[in-house]
């Protein structure tokens, strides 16, 4: 493509010709106020706030929908822009401050930050009520239409990952975003939508007020969890670039709030990998219910358990990391420590909103007891650590304590292909007895939606597939009605790049950031001296002297799960 | 398939008529002819425009009852001309009662002909008259407005190119082929007036002119609002000499001592804040600001309703938006005298 010379401000910049002005401005670090743009998306130029003046006819323009041609000159900052900016903005955000309950609560966010930057008030201007009521999607997230201001990126992110669950409905002022009235579409809780939410309209539903109760309670021991994924996005909530690794300050900020041990879910994953790989290998010499799908993510397994009732029986039974690693804390760890679990809370740091859906299903608990008790997203902890003056870049970093080792197995967990190439990992060693020469499995790593690919143990191919995405899996799942036999073992995610990209990710999350956020993930691994999860020294204790002791119901009740057909809104 | 022995013939008449569209925007017909003919495509789609969602408009109703097999004989032409089978007939709820039992033979004598002529049925709305919001509309989307480019011409129904005319210039085609087009446009009258209705009279006429033929020009002080009932601009007595009817072709007559500036402002803005799509801030939100500004004072608030007015203008999406000040704006200066 050509590139052409713009000029914005005083700077000039060599772009791609027809490239969005207003993108040019995000690269380069230029700010220009937007609340309907995202890169991955398309240009809606509906809040008409990413004004500009072209300096040649003097017309004040929306930045996204102006393309970049050659000796094109604008200025941000004219006296017209400046005015009729500020104007849509109070219009765009009439009303929000008294609507919103993080507003309410002086809670970070992404928008309140914009507000504070271009001196909006958002109360100039009223709001009429919308005539529709909040829709919560299970315990994930939920929809406000009252905050709503039609920018239609939800729809549009829920449409190409292939749910298409929201719509925009009503005209005029009424113009919101809901739930479609369709009985054969229902939400996957994947929180694509609250991370393409520029205004906190659909957002997660918080726990941050459960976590400081929890924190405050002397009688209860609460144990911190961190995802593969959080660590290398959370830097993003302080202006740190993306792919910033911020596991070791996480953990100092775990003990500065309180909590009274810093474990990882890093150490669940490397459980889950040992779980996972002995039933594929299972499956493998059985040559039943193949092909295996992962199922640590649950908005896929939501996905499955609405749209394919049929497949059920490829899921793997093994349960998701947070659930691992929370039942072991409130079993192996309690026992080890002669501690009373019911005592033990556990909080998960997690890039996802349908983390919170899972925590609450009855069918995971064990004695009784929630594995799980509260989920905290990536971006609820960067709200809970500024709530209480942590500036996490300035913090030391701390390490993990020790029933939170973990392997480099476990740090790609959180991307696409990152479960699968645990899995091959430790497979590989069930099968033969022995150690891989080489660990990376190159060709399911990437961006891809669908990644396929044949790899060798033990003279065997195994025929797999990565996927990101309900859309991709769809496409999968007719490939196998096709030919039953075309994959051994899938990989499945809700979320573009896997749990990396998540719903419950810092905003703004785009394709491009994600790409960075895995480069740390996969640094991280390789880093790493341990990088097989069945090597992990605390993962070996708690499968060789707990659940090699207990018996089969008892293990199965804290290692496996079962699925069944979920109706709308289960 | 070669495109040798299409008719240049058809646009080429229609360009030495000089006929330009009749939906608002007078935009040349020829031109849009051509655009759509050069575009590449798998398909190519026609669509009449008979939105007609504003008040004050009334002629697309009259054509369609009176001049019918004109209409589908512009339609027919556009087709062959494009070398394609494909129309959609867009004609609000209200409409489709009224014209179902006229127009139905006659469509089905074109289908019968080997072309594929269809109704569509919309919900009467203002931003239909919008061309982007109406193949939406047909599309089975949101009725609101799309980015532009690419135009319809290059990329419309169903991202195929796609020649949307109103209900006027398909007539005017029809007319253009029998030789009997006398550039002449359709005018619809109403308000404080005698004669109110749709006239057929010469294009060149001035409003007064116009007025005084159809024995409709009022003895009483009066102020007239041009070219749609909501979006059109206000002009005093003494300024329609000289002055055409533009736009869509219509006269609304107002008694000037009898009418309330406030009762007519809250006439205009009540229907632009009912019919704002949603689609972008400054006229979804502004919209209600300014009815809900006005309804509250006893008085109109000028200055304040400008402020919003003028941003709403100067950045609003689409021409709905950008031109809710347009009547306000001129009653306030042409009538009032207030600027």
């Amino acid at each position: 493509m050509n590139q052409v010379t713009v000029r914005i401000d005083d700077k000039e910049f060599s772009v791609p010709e027809g490239e969005s002005l207003l993108q040019t401005a995000i690269n380069n670090g230029i700010d220009i106020p937007h609340f309907c743009y995202h890169e991955d998306l398309p240009v809606g130029a509906s809040c008409r706030t990413c004004l500009v003046e072209d300096l040649k006819t003097g017309r004040v323009l929306t930045s996204c929908s102006l393309k970049a041609a050659d000796g094109l000159a604008v200025s941000t900052r004219t006296a017209k822009v400046k005015k009729l900016r500020l104007d849509n903005l109070e219009l765009l955000l009439a009303g929000h401050q008294d609507k919103c309950p993080k507003c309410q609560k002086g809670m970070y966010c992404h928008a309140a930050e914009e507000f504070g930057k271009y001196g909006v008030t958002t109360v100039k201007y009223w709001r009429p009520e919308i005539q529709a009521k909040l829709h919560k999607m299970s315990q994930a997230a939920l929809i406000d239409p009252q905050l709503c201001i039609a920018c239609n990126k939800c729809v549009e992110i829920c449409d190409k990952i292939g749910i298409g669950f929201l719509e925009m409905r009503g005209r005029n002022i009424q113009n919101h975003a809901a739930p479609k009235n369709c009985a054969d579409i229902d939400c996957i809780y994947c929180g694509q939508c609250t991370v393409h939410c520029p205004v906190g309209a659909t957002r997660e539903q918080d726990q941050i007020a459960d976590v400081e109760k929890a924190l405050a309670d002397k009688r209860k021991i609460v144990i911190a969890q961190m995802a593969p994924s959080v660590r290398a996005s959370i830097g993003e909530e302080f202006g740190l670039p993306p792919g910033t690794d911020m596991t070791g300050r996480v953990y100092t900020a775990f003990r500065k709030l309180g909590f009274d041990h810093v474990f990882d879910v890093n150490m669940g994953a490397d459980i889950t990998t040992v779980v996972e790989a002995a039933e594929l290998v299972e499956r493998i010499k059985e040559n039943k219910k193949l092909p295996m799908f992962t199922s640590c993510c649950p908005a896929w397994v939501k996905f499955m358990e609405f749209y394919h009732p049929e497949m059920l029986g490829h899921l793997t039974t093994s349960r998701s990391p947070q659930m691992h690693s929370g039942g072991a804390y409130k079993t192996w760890w309690a026992a080890k420590e002669k501690i009373d679990p019911r005592r033990i809370v556990v909080v998960s740091l997690m890039p996802c909103t349908s983390k919170k859906y899972e925590a609450r299903h009855k069918k995971m608990k064990i004695n009784g007891m929630w594995p799980v008790d509260y989920v905290l997203t990536t971006r609820e902890f960067g709200a809970l650590l500024k709530k209480h003056k942590i500036n996490l870049p300035k913090l030391k970093p701390g390490v993990v304590d020790e029933p939170g080792t973990y392997s480099g197995a476990a740090a790609i967990y959180g991307a696409s292909g990152g479960v699968m190439e645990s899995a091959l990992r430790t497979a590989a060693h069930e099968l033969t007895g022995q150690e891989l020469e080489k660990l990376e499995f190159k060709k399911v790593r990437g961006m891809a939606g669908i990644k396929r690919t044949e790899v060798e143990i033990a003279g065997r191919k195994l025929r797999v597939a990565v996927v990101a995405t309900p859309a991709n899996a769809e496409k999968i799942i007719r490939e196998i009605k096709r030919d039953p036999s075309a994959y051994d073992y899938i990989e499945v995610m809700a979320c573009p790049g896997g749990c990396i990209g998540g719903g419950g990710q810092p905003i703004p999350t785009t394709l491009n950031i994600v790409k960075k956020r895995t480069e740390a993930l996969y640094k991280a691994d390789k880093k790493n001296k341990l990088r097989q999860a069945h090597l992990n020294p605390v993962v070996r204790d708690f499968f060789d002297n707990y659940i090699a002791k207990l018996s089969r119901r008892s293990r199965e009740a804290i290692l496996n799960t079962s699925y069944s057909r979920k109706k709308k809104f289960e | 398939m070669t495109t040798n022995h299409v008719d240049n013939d058809i646009v080429e008449k229609i360009e030495q008529a000089g006929l330009v569209g009749r939906g608002g925007a007078g935009y040349s017909t020829a031109k849009k002819w051509r655009e759509v003919a050069k575009a590449k495509g798998r398909q190519k789609y026609v669509v009449v425009n008979a939105s007609e969602g504003e008040a004050g408009l009334f002629k697309d109703l009259h054509i369609l009852k009176n001049h019918a097999d004109l209409v589908l004989g512009g339609v027919v032409l556009a087709l062959d001309y494009l070398q394609t089978k494909d129309a959609y007939i867009n004609l609000n709820k209200k409409y489709h009662r009224l014209l179902r039992l006229n127009l139905e033979p006659r469509i089905k004598e074109c289908n019968d002909r080997g072309y594929n002529i269809k109704y569509f049925i919309e919900t009467p709305s203002y931003i239909g008259g919008d061309e982007t919001a109406l193949l939406n509309a047909i599309e089975g989307k949101r009725t609101e407005p799309r980015l532009k480019p690419p135009y319809p011409s290059i990329s419309g129904l169903y991202g195929c190119p796609t020649l949307v005319n109103n209900v006027e210039t398909f007539y005017n085609v029809g007319c253009v082929a029998a030789g009997i087009y006398a550039r002449k446009r359709y005018y619809c009258l109403s308000g404080k007036l005698k004669h109110g209705g749709v006239y057929h009279l010469p294009e060149d006429w001035d409003i007064a002119q116009i007025l005084k033929e159809t024995n409709n020009y009022p003895n009483f002080d009066f102020f007239v609002q041009v070219g749609g009932g909501a979006s059109g601009m206000v002009y005093d007595q003494n300024q329609l000499a000289g002055r055409p009817a533009t736009g869509a072709g219509s006269v609304e007559v107002f008694d000037k001592r009898r009418t309330d500036p406030r009762k007519l402002v809250l006439r205009w803005l009540k229907f632009y804040q009912e019919e704002s799509c949603g689609k972008c801030a400054p006229c979804r939100v502004g919209t209600f600001e300014v009815y809900d500004l006005a309804k509250k004072h006893k008085h109109v608030p000028w200055p304040e309703m400008f402020a919003i007015l003028e941003t709403m203008e100067a950045t609003s999406f689409c021409p709905l938006g950008q031109s809710v000040i347009d009547p306000i704006r001129s009653y306030y200066k042409n009538v009032l005298k207030l600027a």
